[in-house]
């Protein structure tokens, strides 16, 4: 959990600068403390100790117990506080340390923040937002590593982010405390450290609509959040070898944004879906089966997926890595739909995951 | 009752599609009657009836591609359909008057003309005779052409590949004992579509029980396989899915395959502009305008099955190669004797006598007329000269011409013209594709003097001929211009060593040098 101790210089002085995924997301806490009044975090280690994931370092000091609060190991107590809160008009923003852990906050999450509006008859909006990480790579074993983003992408009354971008881990915050509903924010755990070119000129994105991240024309690689890097160098890959892969960014999970998932699949007339959630009853699934509904007539294959193996992510490396959807297996599941050659290796063990027992 | 199946019009014929019916159920035919129309990877085929009888059942919708073997109809004996068909009449049978009535419904056949009056069956009952006629009456409006009917094809791929999968089943003697079979399992037969005659019982005395035809696949499942993509691409452009070669995953026709066979298309129809005409197609696929199909990825599979065919001989067989010279003077005199008093499309051309000196030869040197089949030479039955015909669009076709070291060169002309013009039409009757014991090309017309052909597998060799040209010659101990022509001889060396092709091209040679005796 080393965290990077970088002081943020002052957001305003711009042009493109050198920034982590992990500053990003703390720029975008300072300014919502900063712009809102109604604003404050609250977490397990989110005060003195920084943040489990180094995020929110440097925020109690700069803002004060009041608006930090560290919050005792009791995930449904402290998110029925946030909805509490956010009912009673403030803006909370809720970090839970692993997507794993929520599950003990399901019941507030499904059965108070996602349900009450509706139950009300529209009178008590759940203005809260919940970060959270998700996502496996770093070696932290099967209670801290899994991807269920897709579980609450199930869930009608939720707006589900996953920022994989520094971009959108910057600018998704703002609008994410604007919307009226519950939203949740998932952030994979091996984006942290990635760092480039914050671009200066970038205000608040778009949270209704998926993005295009590569333009191509013979297959589109359909992904999201910690996906996104290994789908685009799996596009790097398929460039060299003549297939023109474009790789949707969902960012959305919930609502999906089908509009842009259909266009891309109407131009390139094959998918592939890339997500570390377990194939069963996955996001990849319903991605697959809205493809098939809406654009069946446009599919010249089968929609793909790569996704994780279905068993508890292990903890050793090597079984990680293979557990994983990885460069090789997207780049196999792209060259299956697009009908050329498949080096054999990747693509059987791919095949054999589609085949094989599913729970 | 015999059945008439899916012919194997040349070696290099796995599977053909059943283009379209000639005749109907009722239909009296002859042996040698056209009945159907079997479209190959290289032509559309008028198939011939090897019996005389009636047509019974029609099992194979038209646009069905089925493998060679495969029962097409049932051809019955003389006399016996309208018995049966009254039999069943009369017992009421419910099965056998749904399919009577079904029949006609189903299938776009037709009968040839004449056939029609005399051969209505007796005694079926007069709903599905009117259903029949109403079918029928329907017919002129439809293009009258026999062959391959581009419109048809282009109007309905989906209609003649995805849902006329099940042939319509019908009784026959032998289904007697499955009557037997009760209610429940004839009315799962008919459901599925299955010929119960087609079965085989498990049940006590070989009687077909529930599971038997539950367990029975449906005799034909035609369904191309194809991504919805390409099936929609297919619809737009107006391509017959079931004529293109998939390549997609377990032999899918993927968008890929469409867009080649519409190049294939589009390059020959419109040499002007293919590619504009193509982007225009990907970006409107709605508003491309459906045009004749058949014959245009005919094309694209022809050049495959050539592909393959002359890829298996050049693999297969040790080809060797013989040249030789062979002065047409004395040809080319009594050419000019026999013309002198004919009209010019009576003449005879030097291609007829090069044909027939082919043939003759062929049967004086036996050992290479025939076929190379399991490791050893089998002879042919006859000299039946198979004539290559390269057509304008591009390919080849070699017709047969049976018998032809039997026929005056006259005969021989006359035939040759009519088969290479019919060939250029897609016209070729199944008996006219196959049975060729031996390959002659003619590339004379061409301008080449020379040419060193590829053997058409199963055949051991194959004769060349090249342009009849003018060059000094020395004869009897003179020099002079003569008319000359180079004959080759391209022979497989596993059935024939260079002193049999020797003795070959010397007995072309020595035959063309007395063409009164030809």
């Amino acid at each position: 959990m080393t965290a990077t101790h970088t002081r943020t210089t002052d957001p305003a002085a711009s042009s493109d600068r050198k920034t982590t995924y992990r500053e990003a997301m703390r720029e975008a806490l300072r300014e919502a403390l900063r712009t809102d009044e109604r604003v404050f975090l609250m977490g397990e280690d989110v005060g003195r100790y920084g943040g489990c994931f180094g995020v929110s370092l440097g925020l109690l000091e700069e803002f004060g117990p009041e608006r930090i609060r560290d919050a005792p190991l009791s995930e449904s107590a402290f998110v029925g506080a946030g909805i509490g809160a956010a009912l009673a008009g403030m803006r909370p923003i809720v970090e839970i340390m692993t997507v794993n852990f929520s599950l003990l906050a399901l019941d507030q999450i499904l059965n108070n923040a996602a349900t009450l509006l509706h139950m009300s008859g529209g009178q008590l909006p759940v203005p809260i937002v919940i970060r959270m990480t998700t996502g496996a790579g770093r070696q932290l074993a099967a209670q801290h590593s899994h991807s269920l983003e897709g579980w609450y992408a199930h869930i009608p009354g939720l707006r589900v982010l996953a920022p994989a971008t520094l971009t959108d881990a910057r600018y998704m915050l703002a609008p994410a405390l604007a919307d009226p509903d519950p939203v949740l924010i998932f952030e994979h755990g091996s984006l942290y450290n990635v760092s480039g070119d914050l671009p200066a000129d970038t205000g608040p994105v778009d949270i209704d609509h998926a993005a295009v991240r590569r333009p191509g024309t013979d297959v589109s690689l359909i992904t999201y959040g910690g996906s996104l890097p290994k789908a685009l160098a799996a596009a790097d890959d398929l460039a060299n070898d003549g297939i023109s892969a474009e790789v949707v960014d969902l960012r959305t999970l919930r609502p999906l944004d089908d509009t842009t998932i259909g266009d891309s699949v109407a131009r390139t007339h094959r998918a592939v879906v890339i997500d570390e959630g377990w194939r069963t009853g996955s996001l990849a699934a319903e991605i697959s089966a809205r493809v098939t509904e809406q654009h069946f007539y446009d599919l010249d294959a089968p929609v793909g997926r790569v996704c994780s193996a279905e068993v508890p992510m292990p903890y050793a490396r090597r079984l990680e890595e293979a557990a994983l959807p990885q460069v090789d297996g997207i780049v196999a599941a792209a060259r299956r739909a697009v009908g050329g050659p498949v080096p054999t290796g990747a693509d059987a063990a791919e095949r054999q995951a589609v085949t094989g027992r599913a729970g | 009752m015999t059945e008439f199946t899916m012919p194997s019009l040349g070696a290099d014929m796995d599977e053909g599609v059943l283009q379209e019916w000639l005749v109907g159920p009722g239909d009296r035919v002859r042996k040698g009657d056209v009945v159907a129309v079997v479209e190959t990877d290289k032509a559309a085929i008028e198939v011939e009836c090897f019996e005389s009888g009636t047509v019974g059942q029609l099992l194979v919708p038209p646009g069905t591609r089925v493998p060679v073997g495969t029962p097409l109809a049932v051809i019955q004996g003389e006399g016996a359909p309208e018995e049966q068909a009254r039999i069943a009449a009369e017992q009421g049978s419910p099965l056998a008057a749904e399919t009577v009535a079904e029949v006609p419904h189903r299938e776009r056949a037709r009968a040839p003309k004449g056939a029609k009056s005399e051969q209505e069956p007796l005694a079926h009952d007069e709903r599905p005779r009117s259903r029949r006629k109403a079918v029928r009456e329907r017919k002129p409006v439809q293009e009258p052409v026999r062959t391959k009917s581009p419109k048809k094809s282009a109007g309905q791929p989906v209609r003649a590949t995805g849902s006329l999968t099940h042939p319509p089943p019908q009784m026959s003697p032998e289904a007697e004992s499955a009557l037997g079979a009760g209610p429940l399992v004839r009315h799962l037969a008919a459901l599925r579509g299955l010929d119960l005659t087609t079965l085989h019982g498990t049940g006590p005395g070989g009687r077909i029980t529930r599971a038997d035809v539950e367990h029975a696949q449906p005799p034909l499942a035609p369904r191309v396989r194809a991504t919805p993509y390409a099936r929609r691409l297919a619809r737009d452009l107006g391509v017959d899915l079931a004529a293109l070669r998939g390549t997609g995953d377990g032999g899918a026709v993927r968008a890929a395959d469409v867009h080649t066979a519409v190049r294939a298309r589009d390059g020959r129809h419109e040499p002007g502009g293919p590619a504009e005409r193509r982007r225009d197609d990907e970006q409107h696929p709605h508003i491309a305008v459906p045009t004749d199909s058949g014959a245009e990825q005919r094309k694209d599979t022809m050049r495959r099955a050539i592909a393959d065919l002359m890829s298996r001989s050049k693999r297969e067989i040790p080809h060797y190669y013989l040249s030789t010279t062979i002065d047409l003077t004395a040809a080319g005199d009594w050419l000019r004797r026999i013309n002198r008093g004919r009209p010019p499309a009576d003449r005879l051309v030097p291609a007829a006598l090069l044909l027939k000196a082919a043939a003759v030869a062929a049967q004086q040197v036996p050992t290479l007329n025939g076929y190379w089949q399991n490791d050893g030479f089998v002879p042919g039955p006859a000299v039946n000269l198979g004539v290559a015909v390269s057509l304008r669009q591009g390919g080849l076709l070699a017709p047969v011409i049976h018998g032809a070291d039997t026929l005056p060169p006259d005969a021989l002309m006359t035939i040759l013209k009519d088969l290479v013009e019919r060939a250029r039409r897609g016209k070729l009757r199944g008996s006219e594709m196959t049975g060729a014991t031996l390959t002659v090309t003619n590339l004379g017309d061409q301008g080449v003097e020379t040419v060193f052909g590829v053997i058409h597998p199963p055949q051991v060799a194959l004769v060349g001929f090249g342009a009849v040209v003018e060059r000094p010659w020395a004869a009897n101990g003179m020099l002079g211009v003569r008319p000359l022509v180079t004959a080759t001889l391209a022979a497989d060396h596993r059935a024939t060593d260079g002193a049999v092709g020797a003795r070959y091209l010397t007995a072309v040679d020595r035959l063309l040098q007395k063409p009164e005796e030809l």
